[in-house]
């Protein structure tokens, strides 16, 4: 069997859901937010990738090291605004997240 | 293969702030904490400067076509340049005042302004892409940053979190747009689009890239964050929120839509219009019962971004022509009533409550007279700014054969005038609280300003409609 874009497309459509689902189902802690948004990221670059392999065309690998870069600036962020929140609250637990109602 | 240096004359506001904000930077972090008025002051002064680089500059496309400057982006960015700006100017006081004013703060205002331009100019899913993060990864350590407050880093933490959600869906669209087109370009996606027709891949596409916008513009469904985030950062840090970002938000919105996703008109109607309509209705309803001030903003601006995508659910030229009003009086009015909010402030301590206003035309007529005008303005009563924003979405919805969804928005403007109306009286029939501090100067000539270009504003619609309609013909 070879491997066509459909199984790349699969596998990053299953990552993808996993890492929203992660965001959403998630109750225990917000470092675990932060990996699923991880993986939401790595999903989009393997699809960028895989499309950019079988299109024979470069600028969906150029566009995947612009999301590496930005993701590393983003969960550098993400950690920083997390420390700020444990300092103020002495937590990080998702459900401590809770002084306004949305 | 040689290629010629892209024209970097084009993308000189950009350069300009960009220089500039590691200017400032330097100067605050070599200066210490005495600086920070001063790097406030050049701040302001800078997105001025950079205002009228944008209004004196040339148009064109640039760096292979992924930037584009033309009359809708100059339009677009110099309203967000005086967003952002007048936000720079009313944050100082307040955050004064609270003890958190640093530095940072205006810099990293100027750093999510450059980020709004380039996507207001971006014309490339990469570069869609890298303007959007570059705005909103300032824009969560601005939330966050009266660091000592529980309430503001659990907002940026929010933001964050739901922001990181938002871009990753946008990405995930983007992907598959590139993946079933074959190009980044705005138009070569809309070439392949015109000669593929409509595929599942790229109706996924859509559907991704219109909700990571949408969660920008705080569209219904993806608008949860938007009354935490406002209630919760600091208050100038919200008055910063509800105007520049949604602006810039709504102009990339405009332009995805109508030059890469032209062609697959009916797919994203349907989207565009299900969103708008949502969001009327969610802003008029659940701003009823709200006691907070900031709050009632939050979904107020929900609202106004649901009026403002009537407008894009016609995607005709009339429709961009309302949205560009629309943004117009939406700025003025969000300055406006800010200026009041962040002086609502008794023996030194900041009050968010509604009811504080009680009275106000009693302690303070100049004041409560200027708020009054913009509330009706806000609810859309004629002759202030509100009203016309309104009608020209509305006119286009009807050219465009959209029906239901004008008499739907007209309705649900009905029931938003309730909470307006409901603060109205309040400050001009019961009985008076306890006279707030005076208001300091700038927060004085902003409300001024705005007031009056509210109340003023069929006057000067003459020359300002003009432009509008110049922007929005360069998208047809």
């Amino acid at each position: 069997m070879t491997l066509g874009l459909a199984h790349y497309l699969s596998v990053a459509a299953i990552l993808f859901t996993l890492g929203v689902l992660g965001i959403f189902l998630n109750r225990k802690n917000v470092i675990v937010i932060l990996m699923s948004v991880e993986l939401i990221l790595l999903a989009v670059n393997l699809n960028l990738v895989a499309f950019s392999h079988f299109l024979g065309d470069l600028v969906g690998q150029v566009f995947a090291l612009f999301v590496l870069t930005v993701a590393a600036a983003e969960a550098a962020i993400g950690l920083a605004i997390l420390v700020a929140f444990f300092r103020n609250r002495g937590s990080i637990a998702v459900e401590d997240i809770n002084v306004m109602k949305g | 293969m040689m290629t010629a240096l892209p024209d970097f004359a084009l993308a000189g506001p950009e350069i300009l702030l960009a220089a500039g904000a590691l200017v400032l930077l330097m100067l605050g972090a070599y200066g210490g904490e005495r600086r920070a008025g001063l790097v406030s002051g050049l701040s302001a002064l800078l997105l001025v400067v950079a205002a009228v680089a944008v209004m004196l500059g040339r148009e064109g496309t640039t760096f292979d076509g992924a930037f584009v400057v033309d009359g809708f982006a100059r339009f677009v960015k110099v309203l967000v340049l005086i967003g952002s700006a007048l936000a720079v100017v009313m944050t100082q006081r307040f955050a004064v005042a609270e003890k958190f004013f640093n530095f940072e703060l205006p810099v990293l205002i100027v750093i999510a302004t450059i980020g709004m331009m380039l996507m207001i100019s971006a014309n490339d899913l990469i570069g869609v892409y890298l303007g959007l993060e570059l705005q909103s990864l300032a824009l969560y350590v601005v939330a966050a940053f009266h660091r000592d407050d529980g309430r503001s880093t659990e907002a940026g933490l929010k933001y964050f979190v739901l922001g990181a959600l938002s871009s990753g869906m946008l990405l995930y669209g983007a992907s598959l747009l590139y993946g079933f087109t074959g190009h980044t370009g705005f138009a070569g996606i809309a070439a392949a689009a015109t000669a593929g027709g409509s595929s599942l891949g790229l109706t996924f596409g859509i559907v991704f890239v219109a909700a990571g916008i949408a969660f920008k513009v705080s569209a219904v469904p993806f608008h949860m964050w938007t009354p935490d985030v406002y209630e919760g950062a600091p208050t100038p840090v919200t008055a910063f929120f509800a105007a520049a970002p949604k602006i810039a938000a709504m102009a990339m919105f405009v332009r995805v839509v109508l030059e890469a996703l032209g062609p697959a008109h009916v797919e994203w109607q349907q989207i565009v219009a299900f969103m708008s309509l949502a969001s009327m209705v969610l802003g008029a309803f659940a701003a009823i019962g709200q006691r907070n001030i900031k709050r009632l903003m939050a979904y107020s601006s929900i609202g106004h971004m649901g009026f403002a995508l009537v407008g894009l659910a016609a995607g005709s030229e009339a429709g961009v022509y309302g949205i560009l009003i629309y943004l117009v009086t939406y700025l003025a009015m969000t300055a406006g009533a800010f200026a009041v909010i962040l002086s609502m402030r008794r023996d030194g301590v900041m009050t968010e409550d509604i009811d504080s206003l009680a009275g106000l035309s009693r302690t303070n007529p100049a004041v409560a007279y200027l708020l009054g005008i913009i509330l009706f303005s806000l609810a859309g009563i004629p002759p202030f700014a509100g009203f016309f924003g309104k009608y020209f979405v509305f006119a286009a919805a009807i050219n465009a054969g959209l029906y239901w969804l004008a008499v739907i928005g007209i309705l649900s403007s009905v029931v938003g005038a309730y909470y307006y109306l409901r603060i109205v009286k309040i400050m001009f029939l019961d009985e008076p609280a306890a006279a707030f501090e005076p208001m300091g100067g700038e927060m004085k000539a902003v409300l001024g300003v705005t007031g009056l270009f509210v109340a003023a504003f069929a006057l000067v619609l003459g020359p300002l409609g003009d432009a509008a309609l110049a922007a929005a013909k360069t998208l047809f």
